[in-house]
C-alpha cells in the first residue's frame, strides 16, 4: 500500500515495544495491588484467594521489565510498527467496528448489522445501492432466519423489530 | 484387544444417520472457516460453541455437539491449504509453510497435483495422529488415573514451560503473553474461597472473562486487522481438480513415504507436547528440505515440500486431542476450545472421562476416523467452491465476518460487555502479532487458569506449603524437573551456543 505517501513508518517498532510492555507492566501491578488486598498468604485454611494471582502478576511484572528493558536498550535502526497507509486502511475497519458495536446496543444487532454491512459495501466497495441493499439485508435476514428461528439463539433485538412483533 | 472393540462400539455411535450428517456439515463449515480471512480453526468453534449449548442437553448430545466441533477443526486445517496453494495467501498459520512450494507449483499450472498432494497428506497425517490416539490414549488415561493433584499440576507446569522452551518467540514476551492469560483467568469469583478477584466493583467482571470471547477477539479480529495491511484484493491462480490429475498425483505420492512416516512423527509428537501444527509443519518442512536428494529445489514448487508441511500440520492438530482427552490439557489453542466447550457441556476432561463416558471418548475417535475421510472427499471434489468465496471482494466478506465474531460473542452469555472485550481482544492481538507475543499459551492460560490453580492449591493443602510436594516421588518429580529444564531451556542453548563459539 504505497498511495499517497502511505509508506511512512506511522509510528516504530521500538515505541510500540515500549507501550506494550508497559501496559503489561500496568496491569501486573493492578494484579499485585488487588491481590496483596485480598491476602496473598498463607491463612488458616490453606492459601488465601489472592495467593496464586499474586505469584502470576509478579511474573507479568518481572517478564515484562525485561521485556521494557531489551525495548529501551535496543540499538539500530527502528522498523515501521505500523505504515501510515496501512494504519489508515486497519483504522478504517476499527473504528466503524467499534461504531457498530454502539450500534448494536442502541438499535439492536439486525439493524445495526444491516447498516454496519450497507455502509462498508458502499464506502470502501463503492457498490451500486440495489447491490448495498440486497446483500445487507439479506444477511441480516438470514442471521435473524439462522439464530431466532433455528437454534432459538436471542440475540439483541430494537424498537424495529418491537415494529415488526418480533421481539 | 480392548482398544479395536471399544472403537468398534465409537463406530457404532458415530456412523448414525445424524452424527454423518453432522459431520459433513462440520466439514464444509469448516473448510469454508479455513478459507475465510479472520476466521479459522480456533475461534469458528469459539463461535460455534454457544450454539450447542442446547444439542449438548439431548441424550448422546454431546457427543453429536463434538462430533460437529471437531469436524469443523479437520474442515478448517484442509481449507488452509487452499488459499496457501491457490492465492498464497496461508488461511491459517499452520499452511504458511505450505506456500512456499504450493503457491509456485500452481504458479506453473500444477495447482490441482499440489492441492491433490496437500489433501491426501493431509489425510494421511491425520490418519496415522488418530491411529496413535486410539492406542496411546487408553493407556495415557489409564496411567494417569493414578495422578493426585500435585502430578496434575505438574502436568500443567510442563505444558507451559514447553510454550517457553520450545516456542520461536523471545522467552520473556511468551511469559508475559501466558501470565497475563492466567491473571485473566482469575478474574471474577475465586472457585474456592468465594472471593471476588479483581473484578474492581464491575458487575461485568463477575463472570469473569471467558476464553471464547478472547479466543474469537484475539484470533478473528486481530486476523482481519493484519490481513488488511496486506490489502484488499485477492489474486488467485483458478481451482482445475478432475480425476486425471488426482490419480496422476496418487501414483507420484508413494515415492515420498519416507518424508510422510518423517512429517507424521513430528506432526504428532509436536501435538502432544504442546507445540502445535504451526511450528510442526515449518520442522518437518526444514526436515524434508534438509534430507531429500532435491532439497535444494524446494521452494521452486516440489511436490514433497507440499506433503512435508501438510502431513505434519494434520497430525499434530489431530494428536493435539490426545493430552486433551486424557489429561485435560489442550495441545492448540482449538482444542482448548473444544476443551472449554467439554466443561460447558458438563464433562469433566481427564482421565475418568474414559471410564465414565466410552461412548462419548471413542464416539468422537471413531468420527475422527470417519471425519477425515469424509473431509478428503468434500475437499477434492469441492475445491472450486471454496476458491469461489475468496473471489468474494473483500468489503463484502469483512463486515458480515466482524458481525459473525460479534454474534459469536455476545451469544456466549448474553451480553453487550462481551462484545466490547471481543474489540478490546482484537486490538490486542493485532498488536500481539506484530511485536511476537504468542497467543497460544495466552489462550491456553485463559482456559486452563481456574484448573491450575486448583491443582496447585490442592497440592499445597495437602503439603501445608511445602513446594517439596512437587519432587515428593519420580514420576511427580520427574514431570517438575523435566518442566524446569524446558523453562530454562533458552537460556541452557544460549550458553551451549556460547561454549561452542569459544
Amino acid at each position: 500500500m504505497s498511495a499517497g505517501g502511505g509508506g511512512r513508518p506511522a509510528f516504530g517498532q521500538k515505541s510500540a515495544e515500549i507501550v506494550v510492555a508497559a501496559l503489561f507492566l500496568l496491569l501486573g501491578a493492578i494484579v499485585v495491588y488487588d491481590s496483596v488486598r485480598l491476602g496473598a498468604r498463607w491463612g488458616s485454611d490453606g492459601p488465601q484467594a489472592g495467593y496464586f494471582p499474586f505469584y502470576i502478576a509478579l511474573f507479568v511484572c518481572v517478564a515484562s521489565a525485561v521485556n521494557l528493558v531489551v525495548a529501551l536498550v535496543k540499538k539500530g535502526e527502528d522498523r515501521a510498527f505500523v505504515e501510515v497507509g496501512q494504519l489508515k486502511l486497519v483504522l478504517s475497519v476499527l473504528v466503524p467496528s467499534f461504531i457498530y458495536v454502539a450500534l448494536i446496543a442502541a438499535m439492536g444487532i439486525y439493524v445495526a448489522s444491516a447498516i454496519f454491512v450497507a455502509f462498508f459495501m458502499r464506502w470502501l466497495g463503492k457498490y451500486p445501492w440495489w447491490k448495498v441493499a440486497a446483500v445487507s439485508i439479506g444477511n441480516s435476514v438470514a442471521f435473524f432466519l439462522i439464530f431466532e428461528m433455528w437454534f432459538k439463539v436471542p440475540l439483541p433485538k430494537g424498537w424495529f423489530e418491537r415494529l415488526l412483533g418480533l421481539d | 484387544m480392548d482398544e479395536i472393540q471399544s472403537l468398534l462400539h465409537g463406530f457404532a455411535i458415530a456412523l448414525s444417520f445424524k452424527n454423518l450428517a453432522l459431520m459433513f456439515v462440520g466439514i464444509i463449515l469448516g473448510v469454508i472457516i479455513g478459507v475465510l480471512p479472520g476466521l479459522g480453526g480456533a475461534n469458528g468453534v469459539a463461535i460455534l460453541l454457544p450454539l450447542t449449548f442446547s444439542m449438548a442437553q439431548s441424550p448422546g448430545g454431546t457427543t453429536s455437539a463434538i462430533i460437529l466441533l471437531s469436524c469443523i477443526y479437520w474442515g478448517a486445517l484442509f481449507g488452509g491449504a487452499i488459499t496457501s496453494i491457490l492465492f498464497n495467501i496461508p488461511g491459517e498459520p499452520w499452511s504458511v509453510a505450505t506456500t512456499f512450494d504450493g503457491y509456485p507449483l500452481a504458479q506453473q499450472g500444477r495447482a490441482g497435483s499440489a492441492l491433490t498432494a496437500a489433501f491426501t497428506s493431509s489425510f494421511v497425517g491425520a490418519l496415522v495422529a488418530v491411529i496413535v490416539i486410539t492406542f496411546l490414549s487408553p493407556i495415557v488415561a489409564s496411567f494417569a488415573l493414578e495422578f493426585g493433584p500435585p502430578e496434575f499440576f505438574a502436568v500443567y507446569l510442563l505444558t507451559f514451560c514447553a510454550f517457553v522452551g520450545m516456542s520461536k518467540e523471545p522467552p520473556f514476551k511468551t511469559i508475559a503473553s501466558m501470565m497475563l492469560g492466567f491473571a485473566l483467568a482469575a478474574v471474577g469469583t475465586d472457585p474456592v474461597t468465594g472471593a471476588l478477584r479483581l473484578t474492581f466493583g464491575s458487575t461485568a467482571l463477575l463472570t469473569g472473562f471467558d476464553f471464547l470471547v478472547a479466543v474469537i477477539g484475539l484470533f478473528g479480529i486481530g486476523e482481519i486487522l493484519l490481513t488488511l495491511e496486506e490489502g484488499l484484493a485477492f489474486k488467485g491462480a483458478s481451482a482445475k481438480i478432475n480425476l486425471r490429475v488426482v490419480l496422476d498425483t496418487w501414483k507420484e505420492l508413494p515415492r515420498y513415504w519416507l518424508t510422510s512416516i518423517r512429517s507424521s512423527a513430528v506432526g504428532c509428537f509436536m501435538g502432544i507436547v504442546p507445540g502445535g501444527a504451526t511450528p510442526a509443519s515449518f520442522m518437518s518442512y526444514g526436515v524434508a528440505r534438509r534430507f531429500s536428494k532435491d532439497g535444494n529445489k524446494f521452494g521452486t514448487g516440489m511436490v514433497e515440500g507440499v506433503v512435508a508441511p501438510e502431513t505434519a500440520a494434520h497430525a499434530a492438530g489431530t494428536s493435539a486431542l490426545l493430552p486433551m482427552l486424557t489429561l485435560g490439557v489442550p495441545g492448540s489453542p482449538t482444542a482448548a476450545v473444544l476443551l472449554g466447550g467439554l466443561l460447558i457441556w458438563g464433562l469433566q476432561p481427564g482421565p475418568l472421562l474414559f471410564v465414565e463416558q466410552k461412548d462419548f471418548v471413542w464416539g468422537l475417535i471413531a468420527s475422527m476416523y470417519l471425519g477425515n475421510i469424509a473431509g478428503l472427499i468434500v475437499v477434492l471434489t469441492c475445491v472450486p467452491l471454496f476458491a469461489a468465496i475468496l473471489r468474494i471482494p473483500f468489503s463484502v466478506i469483512a463486515p458480515i465476518i466482524i458481525v459473525i465474531c460479534a454474534i459469536g460473542s455476545y451469544t456466549v452469555h448474553n451480553s453487550m460487555f462481551d462484545v466490547w472485550m471481543m474489540l478490546v481482544f482484537g486490538v490486542a492481538g493485532y498488536a500481539f502479532k506484530k511485536l511476537a507475543y504468542p497467543l497460544a499459551p495466552l489462550v491456553l492460560a485463559i482456559v486452563l487458569g481456574d484448573r491450575a490453580e486448583a491443582s496447585f492449591r490442592q497440592a499445597m493443602l495437602v503439603s501445608q506449603g511445602e513446594m517439596s510436594v512437587f519432587f515428593e516421588n519420580k514420576l511427580v518429580g520427574g514431570m517438575t524437573t523435566l518442566a524446569l529444564i524446558l523453562l530454562t531451556w533458552p537460556l541452557i542453548a544460549w550458553l551451549i551456543a556460547k561454549a561452542r563459539a569459544r
